[in-house]
């Protein structure tokens, strides 16, 4: 961490007290977000939503999931956020991390801590941590959404089926 | 590079930094010493004191200079609550909750030793109405202590109304015993981020004690005065030689002091010139940054600083948006929670009665004598565009 600190000075506090620097992986990741979900998702493009934060804290995000229902794999992952700079980069991080590899098991993802993501990142300057908690939140709360709406489906379905 | 933060420091003046170091290198004696060395730095320090006072149009001896705002700051308040601070119940303190965190959390320690403080709301443009002065005034008053200009929206408050309340509430209120002179209230005013552009005419003002500081004005940082009326007594904080009327121990920054004289020469000689210049400028900026859907000015939009710009744009937070413009080589700076030590929204955003939502979108321009008309295009020709970008990926919808 601490040779990271120096390498990149261009992101230092304003009073000079802490510094407050962000990694390469968190710059890149806040200037060139992955998987941000600019337009309104088209019908059956997602089948999980979840939203957390609130805009008084500062932070607000809401995460969109496409499961893939055979294999209970993450097949597509997209967000919108309101916050800063680490909250961006956390997110964009965190839908890549659900994404690649052909996509993560619903269960690993439900299991993602913000320390992992702070792994991925190279860190987070101390005070900022508490803005990459909301992802794994929101995609927490995208998962729990597709895992209702499928109780409800199968409830429809019994329900048919016993008429 | 475009500079945009001129209220957080300013670069130091070219003629300031060779007056300077011609004390730093050459004539660099204690002023203490009574050789030649020694005796031309302390007739150094007593011209500056002279032409501060010129300036302020007070004696020289009401000059105390300091080691910058916030030691002034706390120079006034702790220097006269300190010297009740055995029977500190008994007494109660005003100030506004708009102020630079140098006077508020002295007012914050101050209440935690046993003061009572009153925090003056303001209105919705973040300014104090005397009324609401008057009606906080109680015959226990110590001090007052109100800002000059807000260095967050700019706003100036009417001092000269306020000092004129609180000296004729002391008139009327209490007698010394001692001295048959009426002491209590006290007026500060942290007069920092406006010297550069309004009136510092003590006598005009009615102020007992202001706060100034170099590094807003082109001056060394770390420098500053406090202004001390003569019948004002104050308590110190630091205790060691005889320096500076036994306010301010500890050798004398010589090249500092010499420093911020000249510096508060300079602006106060090209203020004229400076005030309308920028006062053009900020009102075409305004307009055109309103031309931006969903973003909201902050703060009065002509009782301001000429140099002052504060803008919120709604459903995006200021970080981002600062940290953006920063690749572009603009520097500003925000009210947003997530770029403050505390986590805490602009506590001046939220006290004109703002949702939180407005201190975190808030930015603050603040222009300074090297601003040009073509930078503030330059800025609106990118700005908007990062505004666009972040607000298409916010979960707020605007």
């Amino acid at each position: 961490m601490k040779r990271t600190i120096r390498k990149n000075k261009d992101v230092v506090s304003f009073n000079k007290k802490t510094s407050w620097l962000y990694s390469d992986t968190v710059k890149d990741h806040f200037f060139h977000p992955r998987n941000v979900q600019l337009k309104e998702p088209k019908a059956g493009e997602f089948n999980g939503v979840g939203t957390v934060g609130s805009p008084v804290c500062g932070d607000m995000m809401t995460m969109w999931v496409k499961i893939d229902k055979k294999t209970e794999r993450i097949k597509k992952c997209a967000w919108r956020t309101f916050g800063c700079a680490s909250a961006i980069a956390s997110t964009s991080m965190l839908s890549v991390m659900v994404t690649r590899h052909g996509g993560m098991k619903l269960d690993d993802a439900a299991k993602i801590t913000p320390k992992d993501i702070l792994k991925e990142l190279g860190g987070l300057p101390a005070r900022k941590i508490h803005c990459s908690v909301l992802g794994d939140q929101a995609l927490r709360a995208a998962i729990e959404d597709y895992k209702s709406k499928k109780q409800e489906n199968k409830k429809s379905k019994n329900n048919k089926a016993t008429k | 590079m475009i500079y945009l933060d001129h209220a957080a420091t300013t670069p130091l003046d070219k003629e300031v930094a060779r007056v300077m170091a011609d004390f730093a290198v050459k004539k660099f004696g204690n002023p203490s010493s009574l050789y030649k060395l020694g005796r031309a730095a302390a007739g150094v320090v007593h011209e500056s004191r002279v032409s501060v006072a010129k300036i302020l149009n007070c004696s020289p001896e009401e000059i105390i200079f300091t080691a910058g705002g916030t030691e002034s700051d706390n120079m006034a308040i702790f220097g006269i609550a300190n010297q009740f601070l055995a029977t500190a119940k008994n007494y109660h303190l005003i100030t506004t909750n708009i102020e630079h965190a140098a006077v508020l959390n002295s007012f914050k320690a101050l209440e935690k030793k046993g003061f009572a403080v009153t925090y003056l709301p303001v209105d919705k443009y973040g300014l104090i109405a005397d009324r609401e002065v008057m009606k906080a005034l109680r015959p226990n008053t110590l001090l007052v202590s109100i800002m000059y200009a807000n260095n967050e929206i700019g706003a100036i408050e009417p001092i000269a109304k306020i000092a004129h309340i609180v000296k004729n509430y002391r008139h009327i209120q209490r007698v010394d015993t001692i001295s048959k002179e009426p002491r209590f209230p006290v007026f500060h005013t942290d007069g920092c981020q406006a010297a550069g552009y309004l009136e510092l005419n003590v006598e005009n003002l009615g102020v007992d004690l202001m706060t100034l500081n170099g590094s807003k004005i082109y001056g060394p940082k770390q420098t500053g005065i406090l202004y001390k009326n003569k019948n004002i007594k104050l308590e110190p904080l630091l205790y060691g030689g005889e320096q500076e009327f036994g306010l301010r121990p500890g050798t004398e920054n010589v090249s500092g002091i010499v420093g911020f004289a000249k510096s508060l020469e300079l602006v106060s000689q090209s203020k004229n010139k400076e005030t309308p210049r920028l006062t053009k400028l900020r009102d075409y900026f305004i307009m055109e940054l309103l031309k931006i859907p969903n973003t909201a000015l902050n703060g009065h939009p002509t009782l301001r600083l000429p140099n002052n710009i504060n803008v919120s744009f709604l459903g995006i937070e200021g970080e981002s948006i600062m940290l953006k413009l920063d690749r572009e080589n603009i520097y500003v700076s925000t009210g947003s929670a997530c770029h403050s030590l505390s986590l805490e929204p602009s506590h001046v955003i939220l006290a004109l009665g703002q949702s939180a939502e407005y201190a975190h979108g808030s930015i603050r321009f603040t222009m300074g004598k090297s601003t040009t008309k073509k930078e503030l295009e330059q800025v609106l020709k990118i700005l908007p565009k990062i505004v666009n970008e972040l607000r298409r990926m916010s979960a707020l919808g605007h």
